[in-house]
C-alpha cells in the first residue's frame, strides 16, 4: 500500500539551524493496517506524513502509495491517494465556505473540477445522513459557514471531508491534540470508527501514549529522524504503557523528560 | 455654504456621477474577486483598466463594431491577468510585486497601443454604447445608466453562476485555505491565475465603459484604480454587506458602493473642495476603513483574554 525507501529531508541546509528531519527513513504499510506513530518533539513524525502527502519535495528517497511513485507528484495531485487531517483544527476546511460546500470540494477530490453544480440536492442529503452520523448536530446546520463552529466540530468535518471519499491512505496529524480532552475523545472515537467501519489504512500521528497503545494493529517511534521501534501483531495487542515507556527509554533514553508526551 | 445654487448643481451631476459610479462599481467587482475571494491584492488593475479603454477605442477607430472592440478589451484584461498570474505563480514574485511589474510593463503597452498618451473618441461620428451626452432625456433603451446597468446586472448573473460551479467552489476554496485546498487535490496556482484573468477581464471591460463614456481613452485613466475599487468594496460592505450574505447580493453591494463613492465625490467637489486633494482624500478613507477591521480584532481579542483571566 504504502512503501517508503531512504526517505531524506533536512531543513535550512547551509545554516546554523540546518536539521535533518527525515534521515534515511524506510518503511512499509500493508494495506489496511492502521499505524499509530509516537515520538518527542522534532523527532520527525509530521514531516514523515508530509513527505507522504508531499508538502515539500525530498531530498532523497522515494515514496510510493498503491504502487503509484509519487516523489515527484505536486501535492494537489497526489491528494486523490490520501484523506488528511491536521493538528489546526482551522486548517482543514474553509472557513468562509459553508459545511455543505466544505463537503462538495472534498467529494470531488481527485476528480476534474469543470462547471457543473459546485454541489447537488442528492449530495446535500447525502451529507446531511453522514453528518447525523457525527451526532454534533450539524445535519441542521449545512449552510452554516465552518468559520462559525468550534474546533472539535471543525475536527469532525475535516475527519468527514478526508473519509467521504474512501482515501486510500488516511493520515491524521495530531488531529486531537488541539481539543479539549471530552472532544479530542469523541473526535478520537469518531475516528474509530469511521476507520473500522471503512477498514482504511491509517497513520496517526499522537502524543497519547494510552491511545497509540489502544488504537491500530501497528506502533512506531521515531527518534531525530527515525524509526527507533516497530511493533505490531500479537506483540502490539500485548503492549502496554509501561512496555511503550521502557521502549522508549532504550530507544531514546533522553527524550524520557519530553513533557508533552501524556500518559492518560 | 450650502446655498440653492450649490444644492442644483450637486442634483444636475447626480446623473453622471449614477453613471460613472456603476462603471467603476463593473471595476470594482474585479477588484472584489481578487482581493476578497482570492485574498489577493491584485495592483495589475491599474494598467488593465487603461488597457481595456485603449483597445476598445482604437478598435473602434479601426472600423470594429462596438461588440467586437469591448470583446477585444476584455480580451486583453484577461492576457494582463495572465501575465500577473504566471509572474506571481510560475516565477514565484510576491502577488502585489507581480501586479506592479505587470502595471508599469502596462504603460508602456498601453502607449503603443494608443499611440500617444490620449486618443478621443466622438460620440457623434461613432454609435457609442454609453456616452455621457446620452444620460439625459432621452429613450430608456439609450440611456447610458440604464445601458451600464444592464452590464451590472448580467455582470453579476453570470459570476453568480460561475461561483456555484465545480470550478469557481475551487476558486473560492483557493482563496479562503490554501492548504486545505491542495489537500482536496485543487491546483491552486491554476486557480490563482485563473482568479487574475477573471477579474482582470472584467477590470478590462470597465475600462472600454469608461473610455466610451468619457469620449477617450488616456494612457493614464486607470491611475489610483485600485484605490477607488477598494473605495467601493469597502463602501459597499459597509453599507449594504448586513443585509444579505447572498453572493450575488455582494457583488451588487460593490456596485452601489462604486456609485455611493461617484456621489460623495461630486458633493465634495461642489461644495468647493480642491479637486487635486481627492485621491488623497480616497487614500485617507480607505487605509481608515482597512484599519477598522484590524482594530476590532485587536480590541476584541484583548476583552476576551480580560474575560478568561477574570473567569
Amino acid at each position: 500500500m504504502l512503501e517508503i525507501y531512504g526517505a531524506y529531508k533536512v531543513f535550512n541546509p547551509g545554516t546554523v539551524n540546518e536539521k535533518v528531519a527525515l534521515d534515511g527513513v524506510d518503511f512499509e504499510m500493508e494495506d489496511g493496517d492502521f499505524v499509530t506513530v509516537i515520538g518527542g518533539n522534532g523527532a520527525g513524525k509530521s514531516t514523515l506524513l508530509n513527505a507522504i502527502s508531499g508538502v515539500w519535495q525530498l531530498e532523497g528517497g522515494t515514496v510510493v502509495i498503491d504502487g503509484v511513485d509519487v516523489t515527484k507528484m505536486p501535492e494537489y495531485k497526489r491528494a486523490k491517494f490520501l484523506g488528511r487531517v491536521f493538528q489546526d483544527p482551522m486548517m482543514g476546511t474553509a472557513a468562509d465556505m459553508g459545511i455543505d460546500e466544505n463537503l462538495a470540494l472534498a467529494i470531488r477530490r481527485g476528480n476534474p473540477r469543470g462547471l457543473k453544480w459546485g454541489i447537488t440536492a442528492k449530495e446535500r442529503s447525502y451529507f446531511r445522513e453522514e453528518l447525523a452520523k457525527l451526532e454534533l448536530g450539524l445535519e441542521d446546520r449545512l449552510t452554516s459557514k465552518v468559520g462559525l463552529l468550534s474546533g472539535g466540530q471543525r475536527q469532525a468535518v475535516t475527519l468527514l471531508m478526508a473519509t467521504l471519499q474512501k482515501p486510500k491512505l488516511l493520515l491524521l496529524d495530531e488531529h486531537t491534540a488541539a481539543l479539549d480532552p471530552k472532544t479530542a475523545k469523541k473526535v478520537l472515537d469518531l475516528t474509530e470508527k469511521i476507520v473500522g467501519e471503512n477498514n482504511l489504512t491509517t497513520i496517526m500521528i499522537t502524543h497519547n501514549m494510552t491511545d497509540a497503545v489502544k488504537l491500530g494493529n501497528r506502533l512506531i517511534m521515531m527518534s531525530e529522524g527515525k524509526i527507533v521501534y516497530d511493533v505490531k501483531g500479537e506483540e502490539k495487542k500485548n503492549l502496554t504503557t509501561g512496555d511503550l515507556l521502557r521502549k522508549f527509554s532504550v530507544a531514546a533514553g533522553h527524550e524520557l523528560d519530553n513533557d508533552r508526551m501524556l500518559l492518560s | 455654504m450650502l446655498n440653492m445654487q450649490t444644492l442644483l448643481s450637486i442634483l444636475n451631476s447626480l446623473p453622471g456621477a449614477v453613471a460613472q459610479g456603476l462603471i467603476w462599481g463593473i471595476m470594482a467587482i474585479g477588484v472584489y474577486i481578487t482581493y476578497t475571494i482570492l485574498d489577493v491584492a491584485d495592483l495589475t488593475v491599474d494598467g488593465s483598466m487603461a488597457t481595456g479603454g485603449a483597445v476598445c477605442v482604437m478598435m473602434l477607430l479601426s472600423g470594429y463594431s462596438i461588440p467586437a472592440a469591448m470583446l477585444a478589451a476584455v480580451a486583453a484584461g484577461v492576457l494582463t491577468g495572465l501575465v500577473t498570474g504566471i509572474l506571481h505563480t510560475f516565477m514565484g514574485i510576491p502577488a502585489i510585486l507581480a501586479g506592479i511589474l505587470t502595471q508599469i510593463a502596462l504603460y508602456s503597452v498601453n502607449l503603443k497601443i494608443l499611440g500617444k498618451a490620449n486618443q478621443g473618441i466622438s460620440v457623434t461620428k461613432y454609435d457609442l454604447m454609453v456616452s455621457l451626452r446620452n444620460i439625459r432625456s432621452l429613450p430608456l433603451y439609450k440611456n447610458t445608466i440604464f445601458v451600464i446597468a444592464i452590464f451590472v446586472i448580467v455582470l453579476i448573473a453570470v459570476l453568480y453562476w460561475f461561483f456555484g460551479t465545480e470550478r469557481g467552489c475551487a476558486l473560492r476554496a483557493t482563496g479562503s485555505n490554501i492548504n486545505m485546498s491542495r489537500a482536496q487535490g485543487i491546483n491552486t496556482n491554476v486557480n490563482t491565475v485563473l482568479g487574475l484573468m477573471l477579474s482582470n477581464g472584467i477590470v478590462g471591460l470597465s475600462g472600454a465603459l469608461l473610455a466610451q463614456y468619457q469620449g477617450f481613452a488616456d494612457v493614464s485613466m486607470g491611475r489610483g484604480a485600485i484605490v477607488i475599487g477598494l473605495a467601493a468594496v469597502i463602501i459597499g460592505k459597509a453599507v449594504f454587506g448586513r443585509i444579505s450574505t447572498n453572493f450575488a447580493f455582494q457583488l451588487l453591494a460593490v456596485a452601489l458602493g462604486g456609485i455611493i463613492y461617484y456621489i460623495v465625490y461630486q458633493v465634495v467637489y461642489a461644495l468647493g473642495l480642491d479637486p487635486d486633494l481627492l485621491k488623497l482624500l480616497s487614500a485617507v478613507v480607505v487605509a481608515i476603513f482597512l484599519a477598522v477591521p484590524y482594530w476590532k480584532k485587536k480590541y476584541f481579542t484583548k476583552a476576551k483574554k480580560g474575560g478568561v483571566n477574570n473567569a
